[in-house]
């Protein structure tokens, strides 16, 4: 692993919760691991998996969504379809190769400044020790090198 | 008499349903070749690759390629007919998105070559011989191509024109094209030449898709017999229509078994089985997360079922190789 490694971390946050946590735990001077580029979407439920899938392919080392908690979405059913495709993307970025701690769905209210705060910490914590992502070699092995083995 | 023009079909990583679709023109197939000059043909003439090498550059107006690119000799042969055609056509879903062939994506060519000439059960291989690409032998050495890791689509080793989707594309798609560049009349330069519209829209079950979809399970398609009218997805069967590019007519909706997806995405979408997945999730009625599991367990295989055609077209490309 190289020396000073720092994951970085694609978030997504609804704007009725978990954005609002991220800026509580902001205006509340929390300290918290400075790994996540956050993006505001409106729901939890507008992040569509080709976001996630290019986050990925452009070399995130995780990816967090952020909604509000089951049952209190500002337009009732968005987070609802964000886990049921949480769960079906997850399994498809298994079989991809990229591990599950690196795809993380989490509810946090709008009240929840310090629940931001220990989910980032936390995912970063896992994401160091998983180490950088490995990357896909575009290289293709050399003909001679194929021919001696 | 002023000279024909002059078209190449060609094939490369696939299965060769795709020159089945070009034989399905049957009499039509005699206008084509009234009005062209086919140069190349590997499945039914005999031209070889000198052949292609003395036309001069840009002298072929149209080249038909199918087929995934994952070899060395696939490689060059599509970089040859680029340089000899006015116009490239990628045919077909292994051309356009990578196709079945694509799913070798999820393993390299030392598990491949492994699993093929090793361990596939009806194998038999005591001295455990695998494809050379050079081989001495008496002062001679005749060689091979050599398997890439990767396998890619048309475009992501040449510059294409337009592309036929499908797996196999219908013969009216392969003839409205033979058609429209014979016309001279182009369509922008990228254009799928196939209906910009979700397969559900010509469905012939359309109208029995309730307005709003909630699946408690899913099921596959030997587990029931399917009612021949009603929409499959509303009967639980997973069918990728609602995120599938039309143009076959529903082929499979019409013989009773969902779409699969070989028609691809519509120009909107970037990354098939994303949206693919997402269409799918979304209908899936439970809301807590053991039930979700439960019901997405009738979905085993999440990149087989919605990458079957597209994985090299992905965003990922390929499973991601151990160093």
């Amino acid at each position: 692993m190289p020396e000073n490694y720092e994951p970085k971390i694609v978030a997504f946050f609804c704007n009725w919760c978990t954005y609002l946590a991220a800026d509580l735990a902001g205006t509340s001077r929390m300290k918290y691991a400075a790994n996540t580029r956050v993006i505001r979407v409106m729901c939890s439920g507008r992040v569509d998996p080709q976001f996630v899938l290019e986050a990925f392919a452009k070399g995130a080392d995780g990816v967090l969504i952020g909604g509000c908690h089951p049952g209190d979405c500002h337009y009732q059913e968005g987070n609802y379809k964000a886990l049921r495709r949480y769960y079906l993307l997850k399994r498809t970025l298994r079989e991809m190769g990229i591990e599950e701690e690196r795809f993380r769905l989490e509810w946090i209210s709008a009240a929840e400044g310090d629940r931001v705060r220990t989910v980032v910490n936390d995912m970063v914590q896992k994401l160091r020790a998983l180490g950088p992502r490995k990357m896909n070699p575009a290289i293709e092995p050399e003909l001679e090198e194929v021919a001696a083995s | 008499m002023s000279e024909k023009a002059k078209v190449a079909f060609y094939w490369c990583a696939s299965c060769g349903g795709c020159e089945e679709a070009v034989v399905d023109l049957a009499e039509k197939i005699l206008e084509v070749s009234a009005a062209v000059e086919i140069v190349l043909w590997p499945v039914a003439l005999d031209f070889k690759r000198k052949d292609i090498e003395a036309i001069p550059d840009g002298g072929i107006v149209a080249t038909f390629l199918n087929g995934a690119i994952r070899s060395t000799e696939q490689e060059e042969m599509a970089h040859l007919l680029r340089r000899k055609s006015k116009v490239m056509v990628a045919l077909g879903s292994c051309s356009q998105l990578g196709g079945i062939p694509g799913l070798a994506n999820l393993w390299d060519r030392s598990a491949i070559l492994e699993a093929v000439y090793k361990g596939s059960p009806s194998t038999v291989n005591p001295e455990g011989t695998t494809p050379q690409t050079a081989y001495k032998d008496n002062g001679r050495t005749p060689t091979l191509p050599m398997l890439y890791n990767t396998v890619r689509t048309l475009d992501q080793v040449v510059d294409v024109d337009y592309y036929i989707p499908g797996c196999a594309p219908a013969a009216k798609l392969v003839l409205d094209a033979v058609e429209t560049l014979l016309s001279g009349n182009l369509p922008p330069k990228g254009t799928v030449l196939a209906p910009d519209r979700a397969l559900c829209d010509e469905c012939p079950r359309r109208d029995t898709r309730p307005d709003k979809l909630e699946l408690a399970e899913f099921k596959r398609p030997h587990q029931i017999i399917a009612d021949p009218e009603k929409c499959l997805l509303a009967q639980g069967l997973l069918c990728l229509g609602p995120a599938t590019r039309g143009g076959c007519g529903g082929l499979c909706t019409k013989g009773n078994m969902p779409c699969t997806g070989c028609y691809g995405p519509t120009s909107r979408v970037r990354d098939y089985g994303g949206k693919a997945l997402t269409a799918l999730a979304s209908i899936i009625e439970a809301k807590d997360d053991t039930d979700i599991e439960k019901v997405l367990a009738g979905i085993p295989d999440p990149v087989g079922t919605f990458y079957r055609y597209s994985l090299p077209a992905s965003l990922l490309k390929r499973k991601t190789l151990e160093a």
